[in-house]
């Protein structure tokens, strides 16, 4: 850090010092960590244009195993976006004033991720310099494009979503001059935090959080409709919308309490990521592993009733065929791991919920793999062969360039913009804290004596 | 209406297979390595399956030739994000190479995975490469391609007929499959045409089309074997 952004930053306010922090300092291990990992994003992309000039027969995909990686990936991508704006929504439509910290660095889980997962079924299709002829000659009866515009609506909602309250933190970082000045100044678009300012920015906010809810739903809804619209044994549910609604909620939730410890750590953020958040995540995490659990069992026990042939072959691949091994790791990561974890208050903190965290987000990849792969090799005519998949390397490196790269661009987002909102926790502090002494004061019944006088 | 269907009868199918290869001359399909057929990526738009019925040693083999059964309500026509797979006013489901973006998705939807992807750009023995069929296109790489009842002959056949100033025949326009198959096990016509061979055989007591039950509407008919 260079002394006069130094001199700067003491003159700052605690919690601006403490933020802003990450923004002008930065460790040689961050360096180190994001060379390794731009060396994965290069090798990944090294992998790609092998694939685009050979073709997809770089992959390990066949016939009738059309789907792969790429595909299980994007629904994965897709579901831990609903992280940030549908949890940060929720809780701030709720009104629960310990969202304060948190909502930044999961809206942030949603902007980027998102983005990675919409690129996936471009990097699936076997003529990518086609892609513009879903515009060009898009046909709407065609889930693909409910997809397509559904995703770009919510990246564009989620966007907003991140900047907009982010505004006033961006006057902040423009006002102490501490980091590049003509970028803040165009940032922050001539915020004052004037009252009236401050009234409209709260306004839009309200109005987006309501807003972006839908949005996020219909997402994964339109995903598991994907599968739901065909007639594949297992694909065609419908439960398949809330159930892959659930499980992106769930996924992300994981994602969400796995950046807080990293971040917590990383950053020394103690103070902002308390004991009380993981016990409350963590809680939220247990009440998702119950609902995983319902919905996954309504799934399958509809499918073993009804007995029908076609999805009998598929149902038993899974459950005690050559899929058992990553259902049943899908069940324990799932289910087993974070409820025996997240049922105990002890266990309730950043070490068990990162434990149970990383344990869903894996489940949840799993999961999806278990959505596509078996029901794709197991094809509804029985004379027809079954497949095998094995994914090729080049599957395999995209697989983990894409993490690189999330993880990536999450690290370099840090250093740009306050992982924390500096403005929210101000105003919890000056005014939430009167507000809601107020507001569960108007909860509960007058005092006798007084209701008495008001007679 | 013109609805352009087949009859396979499975009693007359000997399993020769000679409808896989004069469908593979035809319609310049691809040849692939042996590693590349264990992986699972061969072409066959018309596939003669098999399958064994009873217990070693009173078995019997049946065969069942499976082209695109060119639904009336086909579940790939329905998810193509781009109408690169389309059905025309005769029935037939037909695929735009050009416009094709290889998402796989119409791959999926098919219930009778008759959909073939070209996950490399397609290849042909030194020999064959002469002897392209002109009339029909090569396909590039990472599109979908599948079975046209070699519509490319009906537009000659129309040509012909037109020419000669008569109506179009039903021995005018006959698949390559229908065309070679020694014991005349597939018939092919205008299922809506009287005149037609396919018109009467279609509402044979032994027909049944694969899966009826998922409402596809197949065009492709079988005459189960009498025995």
């Amino acid at each position: 850090m260079r002394g006069d952004v130094a001199d700067k930053l003491a003159t700052l306010p605690p919690d601006e010092q403490r933020l802003l922090r990450p923004l002008v300092d930065t460790s040689p291990r961050f360096y180190l960590l994001a060379g390794a990992l731009g060396l994965v994003v290069l090798w990944g992309m090294v992998a790609y244009s092998l694939q685009l000039r050979f073709g997809l027969g770089r992959t390990g995909l066949n016939r009738p195993e059309y789907w792969g990686i790429y595909i299980i990936d994007f629904v994965f991508f897709i579901g831990i976006s609903h992280a940030g704006t549908l949890i940060s929504a929720i809780l701030r439509v709720s009104k629960a004033e310990w969202r304060r910290s948190i909502t930044r660095s999961a809206e942030f889980i949603t902007v980027l991720v998102l983005g990675f997962g919409a690129i996936q079924p471009v990097i699936d299709l076997g003529r990518p310099d086609r892609v513009l002829n879903v515009v060009l000659h898009g046909h709407l009866r065609s889930p693909l494009l409910w997809d397509v515009v559904s995703i770009g609506l919510y990246l564009t909602a989620s966007t907003i979503y991140l900047y907009i309250p982010m505004i006033p933190d961006l006057a902040i970082i423009r006002d102490a001059g501490i980091k590049a000045p003509r970028l803040y100044r165009l940032l922050a678009i001539g915020y004052r935090d004037t009252s009236a300012q401050r009234a409209r920015l709260e306004r839009v906010i309200g109005v987006l959080a309501i807003m972006v809810i839908p949005i996020a739903v219909s997402v994964h809804t339109i995903i598991g409709w994907i599968f739901a619209m065909t007639l594949r044994p297992m694909w065609h549910s419908t439960i398949f919308g809330p159930y892959f609604v659930m499980g992106a909620i769930y996924s992300g939730i994981a994602a969400i309490l796995v950046a807080m410890v990293v971040l917590r750590r990383a950053y020394g953020l103690e103070q902002y990521f308390k004991p009380i958040h993981f016990d409350y995540m963590g809680r939220l995490l247990l009440l998702f592993s119950l609902l995983w659990f319902y919905f996954t069992l309504a799934e399958y026990l509809t499918a073993f009733y009804g007995g029908e042939p076609a999805e009998m072959r598929t149902f038993w691949a899974k459950v005690a065929g050559p899929f058992a091994v990553p259902f049943w790791a899908m069940v324990v990561c799932c289910f087993v791991i974070p409820l025996v974890l997240m049922c105990r208050r002890r266990f309730r903190t950043p070490r068990g919920t990162l434990i149970a965290g990383l344990s869903v987000v894996v489940g949840m990849w799993l999961e999806r793999f278990n959505i596509v792969v078996p029901t794709s090799v197991n094809p509804r005519w029985e004379m027809e062969s079954l497949a095998r998949y094995l994914p090729s390397w080049v599957e395999l490196s995209i697989l983990a360039a894409t993490f690189a790269g999330f993880i990536l661009l999450y690290m370099v987002a840090t250093k740009f913009f306050p992982i924390v909102s500096i403005w929210e926790m101000k105003e919890g502090r000056e005014q939430s804290v009167r507000d809601v002494a107020e507001r569960v004061a108007s909860y509960l019944p007058q005092p006798a004596a007084s209701a008495a006088a008001a007679d | 209406m013109t609805r352009w269907g087949m009859v396979i009868d499975l009693g007359r199918c000997t399993g020769c297979a000679a409808c896989e290869v004069a469908c593979k001359s035809e319609n310049n399909i691809a040849t692939v390595s042996p590693d590349q057929a264990d992986l699972g990526r061969a072409f066959a738009w018309m596939k003669v399956m098999t399958h064994v019925e009873g217990e070693f040693p009173n078995t019997t083999m049946r065969f069942v030739p499976r082209p695109c059964m060119h639904c009336d309500n086909p579940p790939c026509v329905q998810v193509c994000p781009v109408g690169a797979t389309y059905i025309n006013d005769e029935g037939i489901v037909g695929q735009i190479y050009a416009r094709c973006i290889g998402c796989r998705y119409c791959a999926n939807a098919c219930p009778y995975t008759v959909k073939y992807f070209n996950w490399l750009v397609p290849e042909w023995p030194e020999t064959a490469r002469a002897y392209l069929n002109p009339d029909v296109s090569v396909r590039p790489k990472g599109v979908i391609e599948k079975c046209t009842f070699c519509h490319h002959r009906l537009q000659k056949a129309r040509e012909d007929a037109q020419a000669l100033g008569r109506e179009l025949r039903e021995e005018d326009y006959q698949p390559a499959c229908a065309e070679v198959c020694p014991t005349g096990a597939i018939v092919f016509g205008d299922l809506d045409n009287p005149r037609h061979r396919v018109h009467a055989l279609k509402d044979d007591p032994r027909a049944m089309r694969l899966m009826e039950d998922l409402g596809t509407e197949p065009k492709v008919y079988y005459l189960t074997p009498r025995d």
